[in-house]
């Protein structure tokens, strides 16, 4: 099959699952998850023969593979029409190759999590989580996990969400994008809300689609900013030298920025609504409410990414003007580190995952604003195979946690919170392992990890060009990372277990730790594909191919930096201490009271989600009820609406009694009426009854009329 | 010889003294008698067109006996009327019987 | 002025004389009576016109049947043998206006029409009225429609006048 072809096929399978499901096999869970994890092998197959197509392909670069249609026909003259169609340039095909593996790894990873196989729960209902079932076996009762009740719908959502994210990645064009981008939005709300009987599930939905709305508007603004500028929205048309340079010059008028700036600049903050950097990163912890695989896949493998991606695709846009950089490198920094911290203070798993996804997508925004493209895509491949590894595995480490609390029947234990755990790598060995690796890699543990590797290429960049603040603010953060993260390990797997829960916890099945596995060898291998040329000992081994590939796609070849001791020094030093000192830390940790870190402002994430109800709900509320409700919709429409009333009656009678009753009624009804009866009143004395009487007027009209005839016809 | 005038204005004569009758009599009984002069005088004038037209043409002479025969069945008829009104009304005063007015 | 004319103009000085004694008496039998001479002068006429057949049959039919049963109906239709009270109505006048301007209106008429002062041709030797008079009457060519016509109308009015006159009052004389 040709390549153009099959790539304008790898969306399609998800979609036509998500109808497939909805519409037929809903009632059938097996069926529908068959139709939902076949869709994403497809793809995924689909993914990986158009990756290995792409690296056979010498200059991918200037020679990607593209194919476009004539879509919207735009009416200027007869044949302009508004193209749209599919690129898969080198870096395309980089993220094409992460996100089908995730994507399909997520799907196998859910038929696992839901619980298929097992008994319908006892008293589970639609919109809430599996209760679990209580079963006979030898005699005695004990309880199991119970099968998600809407397992049907998850995989429909999770088909749709795959679909927009091929779109995404697949566009050439940023309208086809944008629209992949909005099928996102849409399902991270479905997903994130998936449980919509929790009213924190609700919620969080809510404020994940209205907060990524936010960046979307500006998003939308810049497109038709740019499509007024260029008359294009083709990433191919766009980056020609002319463009570019059209852009580049003409001033936008606002902040003293060039149109190239503002366009960038707009687009950026629809990346930031996505990514969720500062300031619209709140959304993101909450998100948590949905169930895991979807935090993997909102978190860690698509919907984040396509902020990142996003920005990268638009890099040579974005790097024309100094003060977007300036603004973009400032935002990755600031959130990287910002984020970090509030990342130490949680305890639930999987909010210590979102605040770390955070802060690695803002090292990918920071790499970015300092111009280092080929990092930042590389750290975006590298951070989606162990964040996704990470989430899974949190998401295996609360499944394991459920058993135990089934088996003990305590609900009142919080199978998220770390310090529930403790003790786990023997229970669950295979998730320990794959978890370790992913946290590893996470904090950029050196040379094996994939995370070193790409944090590393972040860090020599900014130190290579000189941005020092960049570079200190990120080894802060790096720092950081590597001690939550080994907070994280030591308090979930090692020392003794802290409950009775967690003494019961189970590993999970295949369907669960397969993913695992695959992704944890992605986790460490990932990184191998871009060791620079002149790295101590290693450098040379394996050739830096990914830098060549991927850097392939802008037209300037970006020239590796100049290899230099002091930035891998820095992150050796950030990592191996960082991992060393939260274990050295957390080591003998029993209880939250005992974690000195566990301080409020972190804690409660430095209240930015007060600060916003305050800044932003409230006054929207006040302004709902006060000002729309109160004084525009009671007061002045209602009392305008309300005034119509009696005008109207008022009107209505004036006509009535002024007009309806003297002239129609008494005028024309009873006046005709009154003529015609004084008529018949008048006339009706002439029917006497006397037959005489009737024959002389006979004969006076005989006469009368025939002495008429007779002089007037016949004279 | 007598001319054709002479007859017609005879029978137009006779013709508005019935019609007198008619219009003036109090009298049922004296309005039919009224009708039969104004019959008469018709009659007269359709046996002097037929004398003083081709006389082999028999239509006057013909609407004449029929006019006989209308005339005895309207007198048959009017008397019956007058006698049947006058057991019911006790009149025969024709302003009296004036029971189809409004 | 020839015989025919003195007798023609003495007829209708007589039947005209009888005609106005019939709307003009007071005594309903008298004007019965009157009407019975003027119609005689009316037979008279058509003595004069040659038409013997009608001549004959206006003093039968006529003087004959209808005359007696005008005096019948009035003595029927009477309380007491005198007639009391106005025979004229009160509009008398103006009926008597109308029948002057009819009278003019027709002579009026007829003195305009051209063929007023014609006289009549004598009556072909050999010409029989009544025979003439009888086959018209029953030749399906002529008249026997109108004729039986005319026989339907007199059994009709036959049956309607005893209907109406009927007297239910009476009672039914077979019980």
């Amino acid at each position: 099959m040709a390549t153009e072809l099959l790539i304008w096929l790898i969306p399609l399978p998800p979609v036509l699952a998500f109808f497939l499901i909805v519409l037929l096999t809903n009632r059938n869970k097996a069926l529908s998850h068959t139709v939902g994890v076949g869709a994403a092998f497809l793809s995924w197959l689909g993914s990986m023969v158009v990756f290995v197509r792409a690296l056979g392909v010498e200059h991918l670069g200037e020679h990607p593979f593209v194919s476009s249609v004539t879509w919207l026909p735009l009416g200027e003259t007869t044949d302009t029409y508004f193209d749209i169609g599919i690129l898969v340039d080198p870096t395309g095909a980089a993220v094409l190759f992460f996100v089908a593996w995730t994507i399909f790894m997520i799907f196998l990873y859910s038929v696992g999590y839901q619980n298929f196989g097992q008994p319908k729960g006892d008293h589970d209902q639609a919109g809430l989580p599996p209760h679990g079932a209580t079963v006979e076996e030898h005699g005695h009762r004990h309880r199991v996990p119970s099968v998600e009740p809407m397992y049907s719908r998850f995989f429909a959502f999770l088909g749709l969400f795959a679909f927009g994210m091929y779109v995404l990645v697949l566009s050439d064009n940023l309208l086809t994008l944008f629209v992949g981008w909005e099928i996102m939005g849409l399902c991270s709300y479905l997903l994130i809300g998936f449980w919509y009987a929790k009213p924190s599930a609700r919620e969080a939905g809510v404020k994940a689609f209205m907060t990524t709305r936010v960046g979307d508007v500006f998003m939308l603004l810049g497109v038709a900013y740019l499509y007024s500028a260029t008359g294009t929205l083709s990433f191919r048309e766009i980056f020609t030298e002319g463009v570019l340079h059209t852009l580049a010059t003409v001033p936008s008028g606002v902040l003293g920025l060039s149109a190239a700036g503002l366009i960038g600049l707009l687009l950026f903050i629809g990346a930031v609504g996505k990514s969720a950097q500062f300031p619209l990163h709140v959304w993101l912890p909450d998100a948590m409410e949905g169930p895991t695989p979807v935090s993997a896949m909102i978190h860690a493998a698509t919907m984040v990414s396509a902020g990142v991606y996003l920005v990268i695709r638009m890099f040579p846009l974005i790097s024309l003007d100094p003060t977007t950089m300036a603004i973009v490198a400032f935002i990755g920094a600031f959130t990287a580190l910002f984020s970090a911290t509030i990342a130490v203070a949680q305890n639930d798993i999987k909010r210590v995952l979102a605040y770390s996804t955070i802060s690695q997508l803002g090292f990918m925004i920071a790499a970015l604003g300092i111009g280092a493209y080929v990092a930042a895509a590389f750290h975006l491949i590298t951070h989606a195979f162990f964040k996704a590894l990470l989430f899974l595995g949190s998401g295996s480490v609360i499944h394991g946690m459920e058993h135990g609390v089934l088996h003990t029947g305590d609900h009142k234990v919080d199978p998220q919170d770390m310090f529930n755990m403790g003790g786990l790598r023997k229970k669950m060995p295979i998730t320990f392992w794959t978890f370790l690796i992913g946290g590893f890699a996470l904090s950029g543990f050196p040379v094996l990890t994939a995370g070193f590797w790409s944090k590393d290429e972040i860090l020599a960049d900014a130190f290579g060009h000189g941005h020092w603040a960049v570079f200190i603010t990120l080894a802060v953060a790096a720092f950081l990372t590597a001690f939550y993260t080994m907070r994280q390990i030591t308090l979930t797997f090692l020392g003794e277990p802290r409950t009775k829960e967690a003494e019961h916890a189970q590993e999970t099945p295949w369907t669960m730790t397969v993913p695992l596995v695959v992704l944890a060898f992605f986790a460490v291998t990932a990184g191998w594909v871009g060791i620079p040329e002149h790295f101590p000992a290693l450098g040379g081994l394996i050739p830096n191919w990914f830098h060549e590939f991927v850097g392939g796609t802008l037209a300037e070849h970006p020239e590796a930096v100049e290899f230099s001791i002091w930035p891998l020094l820095t992150s050796l030093f950030v990592a191996l201490g960082g991992l060393g000192l939260g274990w050295l830390v957390y080591r003998n940790v029993k209880t939250p009271a005992e974690d000195r870190l566990q301080i409020p402002v972190l804690k409660n994430k430095y209240y930015f989600d007060e600060i916003y109800d305050y800044l932003f709900v409230k006054p929207a509320y006040w302004f709902a009820e006060t000002v729309i409700y109160k004084f525009m919709d009671q007061g002045v429409i209602d009392g305008f609406l309300h005034s119509f009333g009696p005008v109207t009656d008022r009107f209505g009678s004036a006509i009535r009694n002024y007009f309806d009753l003297p002239v129609i009624n008494r005028f024309f009804g009873d006046g005709s009426a009154n003529v015609t009866y004084w008529f018949g009143g008048k006339l009706r004395v002439v029917q006497t009854g006397r037959i005489q009487q009737y024959l002389m007027f006979a004969l006076v009209v005989f006469i009368a009329v025939g002495a008429a005839l007779y002089f007037f016809l016949l004279a | 010889m007598v001319p054709l005038s002479w007859y017609l204005i005879f029978a137009a004569a006779l013709f508005s003294i019935g019609l007198f009758g008619v219009l003036s009599r109090r009298n049922a009984v004296a309005i039919l008698l009224g009708v039969e002069l104004m019959l008469n005088s018709v009659n007269i004038n359709l046996a002097a067109f037929w004398r003083y037209g081709d006389v082999s043409q028999m239509a006057g002479q013909v609407f004449a006996i029929i006019v006989f025969a209308v005339a005895a069945a309207e007198v048959a008829v009017g008397l019956a009327l007058v006698i049947s009104v006058y057991r019911r009304r006790n009149t025969v005063v024709a302003d009296e019987i004036n029971m189809m007015k409004w | 002025m020839t015989g025919e004319q003195i007798i023609f103009l003495l007829t209708a000085l007589f039947t005209l004389g009888s005609g106005v004694m019939v709307v003009t008496s007071r005594n309903l039998i008298h004007a019965a009576l009157w009407l019975v001479s003027a119609l005689f002068g009316v037979a008279v006429t058509y003595a004069l016109l040659d038409a013997a057949f009608l001549a004959v049959v206006q003093v039968v039919v006529y003087i004959g049947a209808i005359a007696i049963l005008f005096i019948f109906a009035v003595m029927l239709t009477r309380k007491d043998m005198r007639d009391q009270g106005p025979q004229m109505n009160t509009n008398w006048w103006f009926g008597a206006l109308l029948s002057v301007l009819v009278f003019g209106g027709l002579f009026f008429l007829l003195q305009g029409w051209s063929g007023l002062s014609r006289t009549a041709s004598p009556i072909p030797p050999g010409f029989d009225s009544i025979s003439e008079l009888g086959n018209a009457l029953i030749s399906p060519d002529a008249y026997v429609l109108p004729f039986e016509v005319a026989s339907v109308l007199l059994v009709a009015a036959l049956i309607g006048a005893v209907y109406v006159a009927f007297n239910p009052r009476s009672g039914d004389t077979r019980k």
